[in-house]
């Protein structure tokens, strides 16, 4: 089973490689008024099924994958 | 035992520690005695204090110190802290420390995304810690940081907490990297475990710019000593 993590800088959070990136992004002439950056993990795991495998991606997310009081995370299993 | 007794204060090695040797020679040149730790240990040796060292432990992968918290020396030190032991982290450590929910807020990236490497001035907010007993409240201390990630950050609640539990131990006077209120360094809710970004075993003699680091180093090695001379 595959399945992907996204870790993202909470709202609020000052992100300076985001700014710097808009920033720039700017000077190339996109009209980009906010840009924020966080972190994909892709793993790929057996623990038989989606159910589990959720629940033990959650766990993961809390422990080490991402730290809760800066980050907030999304989990999506991709394919069976 | 004589108030020169020597006090043994582990210094904990993960891999990519880099100031380990420095505290090292730092305590050592303050009378105690260092024992340094390597990570995988699942037990700390009898010592009257704990330091977690500065550099890149683990690579900094994932996070600074979110690594590191899973070291089998982790546990021990977890223990030695919730008995009372007196630890401290700096610059990594105190990033291990916060990852490992010892030490409250955590430490992202620098406001100017810059590394920074130069001498800051802090000011003592709390002079009555086992830190820093030999400081004064509102004293100027010239202490060097040499860090990427090193913005302190505490949310609107931790914040009001820490500040009305006078938790924060240290400010910049010129904030180099974006830390919330000026935080150089906190204490954990009962005042045995500290961390900060500076660097006071690099400044612990003149030649090196200035000793200030003693003052904060020193008062650790007055604490342990205390501590071993009560239960002698």
């Amino acid at each position: 089973m595959k399945a992907t993590v996204l870790v993202r800088p909470k709202p609020g959070i000052l992100d300076p490689q985001g700014q710097a990136v808009q920033r720039s992004l700017q000077q190339l002439g996109f009209p980009v008024q906010e840009a924020r950056i966080g972190r994909v993990v892709d793993l790929e795991l057996d623990l038989g099924d989606a159910q589990r495998t959720r629940a033990e991606l959650e766990r993961m997310c809390e422990q080490l994958l991402a730290n809760p009081l800066i980050e907030s995370y999304e989990i999506s299993v991709t394919s069976e | 035992m004589s108030e020169h007794a020597r006090p043994r204060i582990a210094i904990v090695v993960f891999p990519g520690s880099n100031d380990d040797r420095d505290a090292a020679l730092a305590f050592e040149s303050l009378g105690a005695e260092p024992v340094l730790v390597w990570h995988a240990e699942p037990e700390l040796p009898d010592v009257g204090a704990v330091v977690l060292p500065g550099g890149f432990s683990y690579g900094d992968y994932l996070r600074c110190g979110a690594i590191a918290r899973f070291a089998p020396v982790m546990g021990a030190v977890r223990r030695f802290a919730d008995e009372g032991g007196l630890v401290l982290g700096i610059c990594n450590g105190f990033q291990v420390l916060c990852e490992a929910g010892l030490l409250p807020g955590a430490l992202r990236p620098n406001k100017s995304l810059s590394f920074i490497c130069r001498d800051v001035s802090l000011r003592v907010e709390r002079a009555d810690t086992p830190f820093t007993t030999r400081t004064e409240a509102g004293q100027s201390l010239t202490i060097p940081i040499k860090h990427g990630e090193g913005c302190y950050f505490a949310d609107d609640e931790l914040l009001a907490e820490l500040e009305s539990d006078g938790r924060i131990v240290l400010r910049y006077e010129d904030n180099p990297n974006g830390s919330i209120a000026d935080i150089a360094g906190v204490a954990n809710r009962d005042g045995n475990v500290f961390g900060l970004m500076p660097h006071p075993e690099h400044a612990v003699d003149p030649l090196l710019g200035s000793s200030d680091g003693v003052l904060v180093l020193g008062s650790l090695v007055d604490a342990a000593r205390e501590r071993l001379l009560t239960t002698a």
